[in-house]
């Protein structure tokens, strides 16, 4: 039986005919695949940007300037980006926060990235990547942000590439507003992202930077806050930093009473381990099944009652390609492992993949 | 070509279960080799085609707004054809069989992509990737064999409607892509068995009914209309570089599986089918074409029909690198690699179709027959 939805009246406008008609002429392509070729940043494009340099700042980071698409809508200080960076010919996505100011005249935008051990996408901008490459992007997004109405008081409690939410904050002139304590931790002075600007900031008396640099003082416990910085649970508090600090920092508010006086950042909020076997979640069907380290997912499904799409069952038709949300999946023809983390868009061959740990399937 | 099992000289008698193994294994080898080095090489040069076909495509019908001068009309034809020959096969085969998946790209992924091909994406991917590529050359089961109209191998009875074949087998080829879209709809069938009012059917029948609209309209109307004066050049143009990419498109795809030497499977041989013995189907069943760099392109690989055959879902341009690899493992366990030139393999081809629009002379086939397993020893 088809029932059919009463229609609503709409408009179609003189811009929506043109536009058919153009989507006529160029079909099956969009008239905006052709314009991709010209012009990939205009407005109306997917929000892409190109980069225009890459400026090192330490033996290990680098600031990436780069020209966003028209349809760009702007940032908060503290927000983060996510770039979409195509390493070794796969696409790749990464969110990174925003340290240009909000409206810079150029309407160039800027990210500092901190090149971690194996890290793939990071090595790749910081080392590898080339002004004038194309990378895509989604608008910035975050609440790691100091309100409009500034609290008089702020202390931030950094450490390593957690200096750069701050620094696109203190850009915008966060210390002209409040009074500013920063205490950042990096390995040693030199490793110390934007040192030499938070240095000049500190000496002109416009903040008061704590540095720690713990190859020789060691790490900064939460303890020591009392006495680096006495007014410090007086303090609007954001902190950002690797997964032990931010810890270590929460604990310590709660067991004071005073969590809604800290903000917290956490960068790669998700790590994904792949093991063997797992608990594979079908989220549109609502099922979730066990399934071992050798079961293909399809099967897993199946069994499930989930209604799976397949085709040849070998890993040669694509015909049972689904969106892997989130999770780690093995292939069970080269053991090679594929992980995800949501926004990534990995799609994975349910016939040939076995879970590799939590996974969640958009099915 | 009479199925493999019933061949007086089984070309695969002299293999046991654990040659054809090993032959698994090592191929198995090469794949994970180029999968561990597939990378931005890869990713530049199928943007570098796309790119190439657009900008082709967009200037080609520009010249053909003035296609009233006759040197506008041949330019713009041929590089017309040439970008819808690119877009069918080196661009849409390929995106379609998943072979640039791995890049995460949604514009350039086999579930998001659309061809200027009156066969919609989905219902070629089922009967080509899903049907064709697992049972490849195995009577009864691959329809590609003949495309269900001919007979293309001396086992398939003969009856008077063959003699038309060849004859079928031109008009097929220049409105192939009509073709391929009734074929993907299983439409004879469909229509013999009385089934063309099934919901599912229907629906799948009014999707091909749209893809050909839209690329008539284009074709044979908006673009003549913006040629204005060279409205009829035009259409003629437009006309032309279809049935010159549908020649082309249909010479490639008999080439692959239709010329002497190619080797076809009985149902039954595929029960219980081993990853060694279906790679081996694939080798045997298969047929190149040797050439140059350009021909390679524009035929989107499939010269490299064997290699292709075995690993439909490794990027394109790396075939030709591993044929030689793919060669010498032919060499090593004497099997026969066929390939030839272009006008050698599409003439073995039509004379197959010609030949076989007769009835089997005496001593085509040899009988009695006694249908003997895939491998002669070791399984059974």
């Amino acid at each position: 039986m088809t029932t059919t939805a009463p229609r609503r009246p709409q408009k179609v406008t003189f811009r929506d005919r043109l536009l058919r008609l153009a989507g006529a002429v160029t079909t099956p392509l969009l008239p905006g695949d052709y314009l991709d070729l010209v012009a990939p940043l205009r407005a109306g494009a997917p929000l892409r940007g190109r980069i225009v340099a890459v400026r090192p700042e330490t033996r290990d980071a680098a600031t990436v300037v780069i020209q966003p698409g028209r349809s760009w809508q702007g940032h908060q200080p503290g927000q983060y980006v996510r770039l979409g960076v195509d390493v070794d010919g796969v696409r790749q996505w990464r969110a990174y926060s925003v340290t240009s100011t909000p409206g810079a005249a150029d309407g160039l935008i800027s990210v500092t990235v901190k090149a971690i051990p194996d890290g793939k996408v990071s090595n790749h901008l910081v080392r590898r990547v080339r002004p004038g490459t194309i990378v895509q992007l989604d608008q910035a997004q975050g609440d790691f942000v100091v309100p409009e109405e500034t609290p008089g008081r702020v202390l931030f409690v950094t450490a390593g590439s957690g200096i750069t939410p701050v620094t696109g904050m203190l850009r915008a002139g966060l210390h002209d507003r409040a009074d500013v304590v920063l205490v950042h931790s990096a390995p040693t002075r030199d490793d110390v992202i934007f040192g030499p600007e938070l240095r000049a900031l500190a000496e002109a008396g416009a903040l008061r930077l704590v540095e720690r640099h713990t190859d020789t003082d060691g790490l900064l416990g939460v303890d020591e806050l009392a006495d680096l910085v006495p007014d410090h649970l007086d303090r609007q508090t954001w902190a950002c930093g690797p997964i032990g600090m931010l810890d270590a920092v929460e604990g310590y508010w709660d067991s004071h009473g005073l969590a809604d006086r800290l903000h917290t950042e956490r960068f790669r909020p998700t790590v994904i381990s792949p093991g063997e076997g797992g608990t594979v979640t079908f989220t549109g069907a609502g099922v979730t099944v066990e399934a071992d380290g050798a079961t293909p997912i399809l099967d897993a499904g199946e069994r499930a009652g989930v209604l799976m799409p397949s085709g040849c069952r070998m890993g040669i038709c694509f015909g049972c390609v689904v969106p892997l949300r989130e999770g780690a999946v093995r292939d069970l023809r080269n053991g090679d492992v594929t992980t995800a983390v949501p926004g990534d868009g990995v799609l994975v061959q349910t016939c040939v993949s076995a879970a590799a740990g939590t996974c969640d399937i958009e099915l | 070509m009479t199925v493999i099992q019933k061949k007086a000289d089984n070309p695969i008698a002299h293999l046991s279960a654990e040659d054809i193994e090993i032959i698994g294994k090592e191929l198995d080898a090469i794949r994970d080799r180029v999968i561990a080095d597939r990378g931005e090489r890869d990713a530049r040069y199928i943007r570098k085609v796309i790119k190439t076909q657009r900008t082709l495509e967009l200037s080609s019908r520009a010249v053909l707004l003035f296609s009233l001068f006759p040197p506008a009309w041949i330019v713009g034809t041929a590089g017309l054809a040439v970008a819808k020959i690119l877009d069918n096969m080196e661009i849409g085969h390929n995106v379609l069989h998943g072979q640039w998946d791995w890049m995460r790209d949604p514009k350039i992924h086999s579930t998001t992509w659309d061809w200027d091909h009156v066969s919609p994406p989905e219902q070629w991917k089922h009967s080509h990737n899903e049907l064709h590529h697992r049972y490849t050359n195995v009577l009864g089961k691959d329809n590609d064999l003949g495309y269900g109209i001919m007979r293309v191998d001396e086992d398939q009875p003969w009856h008077p409607a063959y003699l038309g074949q060849p004859f079928y087998n031109f008009v097929n080829a220049c409105f192939f892509e009509y073709g391929i879209a009734a074929y993907d709809l299983e439409l004879g069938e469909n229509l013999k068995n009385g089934r063309h009012k099934d919901p599912a059917f229907r629906a799948r029948a009014r999707a091909v009914g749209r893809k050909i609209r839209r690329q008539v309209l284009k074709d044979y109307v908006l673009h003549p209309l913006l040629s204005g004066p060279s409205f009829l050049s035009t259409l003629a143009a437009t006309f032309t570089a279809n049935l010159i990419r549908n020649l082309w498109s249909h010479s490639v795809i008999m080439c692959g599986h239709f010329p002497n030497g190619v080797e076809t499977f009985e149902k039954t041989s595929i029960d219980g089918e081993t990853r060694g013995e279906w790679y081996l189907r694939q080798m045997l069943g298969s047929a190149n074409i040797s050439g140059s760099r350009l021909l390679h392109i524009m035929t989107g690989n499939l010269s490299y029909q064997i290699e292709h055959h075995l690993f439909p879902d490794l990027p394109s341009n790396r075939y030709q690198e591993i044929a030689p690899q793919v060669r010498a493992l032919f060499d090593r366990y004497g099997l026969k690699y066929t390939t030839g030139p272009l006008p050698k393999q599409v003439a073995s081809a039509w004379w197959k179709v010609i030949r076989l629009s007769l009835p089997n002379r005496r001593g085509d086939r040899r009988q009695p027959v006694a249908p003997a397993p895939l491998v002669s020893s070791g399984t059974a």
